[in-house]
């Protein structure tokens, strides 16, 4: 097997993070990600576990890569994929009890979670497993990097605190506003503002057929207005 | 009867499976530029939720859950940890026996639905209505019910999504939030809208 060179590994974990970010820019698994967001602890959990499951299919998918018949490809990759997010489960069950109560389904819903879905489709299926393995972590980390801010927004901002520990002054009013989920796709949609407004490349083409800021007055004929 | 209507309601408005729970938001985000193809994906979501929802009740029930086995003479085996194997499994299954179906016996509505029915097999709406299903602990009626109503629920939330974007065609957005981002706050408004519902009773 060749060795993957320090440029390429960097590329592959990097590029997903904010030039290639899965959430932000291939909208992809933000199903589970939106009611998980309220305390930075419980979305840390939810981080940690989508990562290590994106990276292993990642790994697992790629190295029977060779062996699995096109047409039932999808079961194949979901029954790993669904092993995978049953150990997590259990291990959460056994190990953080009550962050494991609080995600509730939501660890199931990794399954169908388009992330881990969508890189094993297109990038385990086609490429070794070490630089697959790497493309899943970089994937997982992009996910993460959004989730963790829109944690960390909500929870700062929100209840004025950290990570549990208090960071506002004791007097900081509870804004329920952030604490409400809906919220969270707010500061997503602001989010995507910042991170298209430094790479312009990101901005979606203007579907408008009418072209804003073109609008100039009708120039009215000369022959209509002598004839 | 008072009881379920008021379980309809309650998935319908008060816990939107796409505004509240953010379920199937992928597919939600993707598919919704214009009122005909959001159509489309709403009613087979409907018809696969009001099909599987159920079906992994009876499963849960008499298979899975703590001593459900106790017809074939196993007591206290419980088979809870394949659960999410097991649904997903069902799933996949019943939209591929629904589409063979469809296109053998109800050709219009197979070419109609095309190809969202095999989209819907990872739709986060679908697992996630049978796992809420479980948590909650609903009996074979009551899910029929959540299974319809929440189907119902994300149809409603999809096609208003897609009426509001197939107008927003005609704004002007700024540069960097056209497109998806401004996509992410009008949902997050509509499901602001949608909380209001929150205390109805019947």
């Amino acid at each position: 097997m060749k060795a993957i060179s320090v440029k390429e590994t960097r590329k592959l974990l990097f590029t997903p993070i904010v030039e290639n970010n899965p959430i932000a820019l291939q909208i992809l698994g933000i199903c589970s990600a939106l009611a998980v967001t309220v305390k930075m602890d419980v979305t840390l959990i939810m981080c940690i576990a989508l990562t290590s499951v994106v990276t292993l299919s990642n790994l697992f998918i790629s190295i029977i890569r060779h062996y699995i018949p096109d047409s039932i490809r999808i079961i194949v990759q979901m029954t790993i994929i669904s092993s995978l997010v049953i150990i997590v489960d259990e291990l959460l069950k056994a190990y953080a009890y009550e962050a494991s109560k609080q995600l509730s389904v939501f660890v199931g819903l990794i399954i169908t979670n388009c992330i881990v879905m969508g890189r094993a489709e297109a990038y385990a299926m086609k490429n070794p497993p070490i630089k697959s393995m790497l493309d899943g972590f970089g994937n997982g980390l992009g996910y993460s990097f959004v989730l963790l801010i829109v944690a960390a927004v909500r929870e700062i901002f929100g209840s004025g605190t950290f990570f549990g520990m208090q960071l506002m002054p004791e007097n900081y009013p509870i804004n329920n506003f952030l604490l409400l989920p809906p919220s969270s796709f707010i500061i997503i949609g602001i989010m995507i503002w910042v991170i298209r407004s430094f790479s312009k490349s990101q901005v979606e083409e203007n579907e408008n057929p009418l072209k804003a800021h073109t609008f100039k007055p009708l120039k009215v004929k000369k022959e209509v207005a002598s004839g | 009867m008072a009881d379920l209507l008021n379980l309809f309601v309650k998935t319908v408005f008060i816990e939107n499976i796409a505004l509240s729970l953010f379920l199937g938001m992928c597919t939600f985000f993707a598919i919704s530029k214009q009122v005909k193809a959001a159509f489309g994906l709403g009613i087979a979501v409907i018809v696969v939720l009001t099909i599987t929802v159920p079906l992994n009740n009876l499963i849960y029930n008499f298979v899975l859950k703590e001593g459900a086995l106790s017809w074939a003479g196993l007591d206290d085996t419980n088979l809870q940890f394949v659960g999410l194997i097991t649904y997903i499994g069902v799933i996949a299954a019943a939209v591929q026996i629904l589409e063979m179906f469809l296109d053998k016996y109800v050709p219009a509505l197979y070419n109609a639905l095309g190809i969202f029915l095999p989209l819907i097999t990872v739709n986060c709406a679908i697992l996630g209505a049978s796992l809420f299903m479980i948590e909650k602990n609903y009996s074979f009626t009551e899910s029929v019910v959540y299974g319809f109503g929440a189907g119902f629920g994300w149809a409603l939330a999809i096609v208003l999504l897609a009426g509001i974007r197939e107008k927003l065609k005609y704004s002007d957005i700024p540069e960097g939030l056209r497109g998806l981002g401004i996509t992410f706050v009008i949902v997050g408004l509509m499901s602001f809208g949608f909380m209001s519902f929150g205390g109805i009773l019947l």
